[in-house]
C-alpha cells in the first residue's frame, strides 16, 4: 500500500510540477524576450512582475467562454483537451531522478512518440471546427507540418536507441555514463532540436499561427480558458521538449555534486532558455521553406546520421 | 463461455483477471467505436471515432503483452495515417452536401443485406471461439523479439513490402512531378 502512496505521490509531483513550470514560463518568456530585446517586459505585478501570473490567469478564467454558432461544437469543445493530454502524458516517462520516475515503460521513447503524434489532432481538429478560412488554413499547415517533423524526430532518436541498445529512458540514462549522447549523436541532436521547435510550432516554426497571414491561425475563433489550454499546452511542450533533450542528449539527472533532480532541472532550464531565444532572434521562414528544409535537409541528415551511426557500431562489434 | 485457461492459476490471479478485464474492455470500446465510425454521416467525427478504435486495439495489445506493436500502432495508424486522412477531408472540406448522400447511404436497405451476411459469419466465429479453449495467450513481446523475428525469419517479408512502399514512392512522386516549362505552356 505505501508503494501505491508513494506512486501517486511522484505523479502529483510530476504533474504539478510540469503545470507549475509551464505557467511560470509565461512570465519568464515575456521578461526574458523584454531583456533580448532592450525594454522591461511584465514588471508591475508583485516582485519582479512574477505575479503577472496569477494576473493573466484571473483574466484567461474570467474571460467569455464563447463557442462560435458556426463551429462543430463538440469537436471544437475536445480539441484544447486533447492538446494538454497528450502533452502531460509522456512525462510519466521521463526519469527526473533515479527513483524520481513514474513508470520506466520498456518502450518509453516509443510512448513519447506516439503521445506527440497524437498531439496533432488537437491543432487539427482545432482548426477544422473553427469553420473559418484562417483556422483551417492553420489547421492544414499544422498537419503537414507536424506530420513532416515528426519522421525526422523519429528518425534522429534512432542513433539513440542503437548506442543504448533500449527503448527505455531510465536505461538511455545510464548508458551515457561517461559520455552524454550530445557528442557522437550531435547530428540526432541537431535534427531533434528542429524537430522538437517544429512539433511545438513554436516561432520561428509558428506557421500554424502566424499572427502577420493569418490572424491567430488555428486558435483564431477560441476564447478564454479554450485559449488559455492552448496556450498552457505551448508552454508544456516546450518544457517537454526541454525535458526530452536533457534525458536523451544531456545525461538527464547525472552531474557532480548537486542532488540529480536539480541536475535535470538546470539542464532543463537551460534548454527552455535556449527556446525563448529562438523566437527572440529568428524570422519566421516560408510555409515552404519550412517543408523543404524538412524533406531536403533534416531527412537526408538524419538517415546519414543512422547509417554512419550503424557502421562504427557493427565495425566495433 | 468458458474462461480463459489462466484465470484460475492461484498466485498472481488477482493481477491477471484485472488484465484478462482490461482486455474485453478494451475490446468492447474498439466494436462499440468502430459501430460508430460506421454510422456516422459526418467525416471528421467518423475518423475521429475510428481514431478511438484503433487507441483501444492498442490498448488490447498491451493487455496481450505485446507493448511494441502497441506503441506502433498508435505512431503509425492513429499518428500518421489517420492524421493524412483528415487532412484530405479538410482539404476536400465537402460540408452539409456530404453528410446528406452519407445519411441517404445509411438506408436500410443498403445495410440490412451485408449485415446478415456477416451477422451469419460473426455466429460461426463466436461458436469457434467458445469452444476453443486457448482463446488468450499471454506472451510478452519486447522490441528485441519483435526485430528479431522481422529481420530475422520474415525478411524476405520485410523486403517484399519495401520494395512495394518503393514502387508507392515512385509512383507519388510521377504523379506529383512539375512538368518541364515548355510543355506547361502548350496545355
Amino acid at each position: 500500500m505505501s508503494g501505491m502512496i508513494e506512486k501517486l505521490l511522484i505523479v502529483g509531483i510530476v504533474l504539478g510540477g510540469a503545470l507549475f513550470i509551464a505557467s511560470g514560463l509565461i512570465w519568464l518568456e515575456r521578461r526574458l524576450l523584454g531583456l533580448w530585446q532592450d525594454r522591461y517586459g511584465p514588471n508591475r505585478v508583485g516582485p519582479f512582475g512574477t505575479f503577472q501570473v496569477v494576473a493573466d490567469m484571473i483574466k484567461v478564467f474570467t474571460k467569455e467562454d464563447w463557442v462560435p454558432p458556426f463551429a462543430d461544437k463538440a469537436v471544437f469543445v475536445i480539441a484544447p483537451a486533447v492538446i494538454v493530454a497528450t502533452i502531460l502524458m509522456p512525462f510519466a516517462v521521463i526519469p527526473f531522478a533515479p527513483a524520481l520516475q513514474v513508470i520506466d515503460l520498456n518502450v518509453g521513447l516509443l510512448f513519447f512518440l506516439a503521445m506527440s503524434a497524437l498531439g496533432v489532432y488537437s491543432v487539427t481538429l482545432a482548426g477544422w471546427s473553427s469553420a473559418s478560412k484562417y483556422s483551417l488554413l492553420g489547421g492544414l499547415r499544422a498537419a503537414a507540418q507536424m506530420l513532416s517533423y515528426e519522421v525526422f524526430m523519429g528518425l534522429s532518436l534512432v542513433g539513440v536507441v542503437l548506442l543504448s541498445g533500449s527503448f527505455s529512458l531510465g536505461r538511455i540514462v545510464e548508458a551515457q555514463q561517461g559520455l552524454w549522447f550530445c557528442i557522437p549523436q550531435f547530428f540526432g541532436l541537431v535534427v531533434f532540436v528542429i524537430a522538437g521547435v517544429a512539433e511545438t510550432h513554436r516561432l520561428p516554426f509558428d506557421l500554424p499561427e502566424a499572427e502577420s497571414e493569418l490572424v491567430a491561425g488555428f486558435h483564431s475563433e477560441y476564447s478564454g480558458m479554450k485559449f488559455g489550454m492552448f496556450f498552457v499546452g505551448e508552454y508544456l511542450g516546450v518544457t517537454l521538449i526541454s525535458a526530452m533533450i536533457t534525458t536523451l542528449f544531456f545525461g538527464g539527472w547525472m552531474g557532480p555534486f548537486l542532488p540529480p533532480a536539480v541536475w535535470f532541472l538546470i539542464k532543463t532550464f537551460f534548454f527552455i532558455c535556449f527556446f525563448i531565444l529562438l523566437r527572440a532572434s529568428l524570422p519566421r521562414p516560408r510555409y515552404d521553406q519550412l517543408m523543404a528544409l524538412g524533406w531536403k535537409v533534416m531527412l537526408p541528415l538524419s538517415l546519414m546520421n543512422i547509417v554512419i551511426t550503424g557502421g562504427i557500431l557493427l565495425a566495433r562489434g | 463461455m468458458s474462461l480463459p485457461p489462466w484465470t484460475s492459476r492461484g498466485s498472481c490471479r488477482d493481477a491477471e483477471t484485472l488484465v484478462s478485464e482490461l482486455f474485453y474492455i478494451s475490446g468492447a470500446v474498439a466494436v462499440l467505436a468502430t459501430f460508430m465510425v460506421i454510422t456516422r454521416t459526418n467525416a471528421v467525427h467518423a475518423l475521429l471515432y475510428l481514431v478511438v478504435s484503433l487507441l483501444a486495439v492498442a490498448m488490447v495489445f498491451v493487455t496481450l503483452g505485446a507493448a511494441f506493436v502497441a506503441a506502433l500502432e498508435v505512431i503509425v495508424y492513429a499518428g500518421a495515417i489517420m492524421v493524412l486522412f483528415i487532412f484530405v477531408i479538410m482539404m476536400l472540406n465537402v460540408g452539409t452536401a456530404g453528410d446528406a448522400e452519407e445519411r441517404h447511404l445509411l438506408a436500410p436497405r443498403f445495410w440490412t443485406g451485408p449485415a446478415f451476411l456477416a451477422a451469419v459469419l460473426l455466429a460461426e466465429f463466436v461458436y469457434l471461439l467458445t469452444r476453443s479453449r486457448n482463446a488468450v495467450i499471454a506472451v510478452r513481446v519486447g522490441p528485441e523479439e519483435v526485430g528479431v523475428a522481422l529481420f530475422g525469419r520474415y525478411l524476405l517479408g520485410v523486403e517484399l513490402a519495401s520494395l512495394l512502399l518503393m514502387a508507392g514512392l515512385v509512383g507519388a512522386f510521377h504523379l506529383g512531378r512539375r512538368l518541364p516549362k515548355e510543355k506547361e505552356g502548350a496545355q
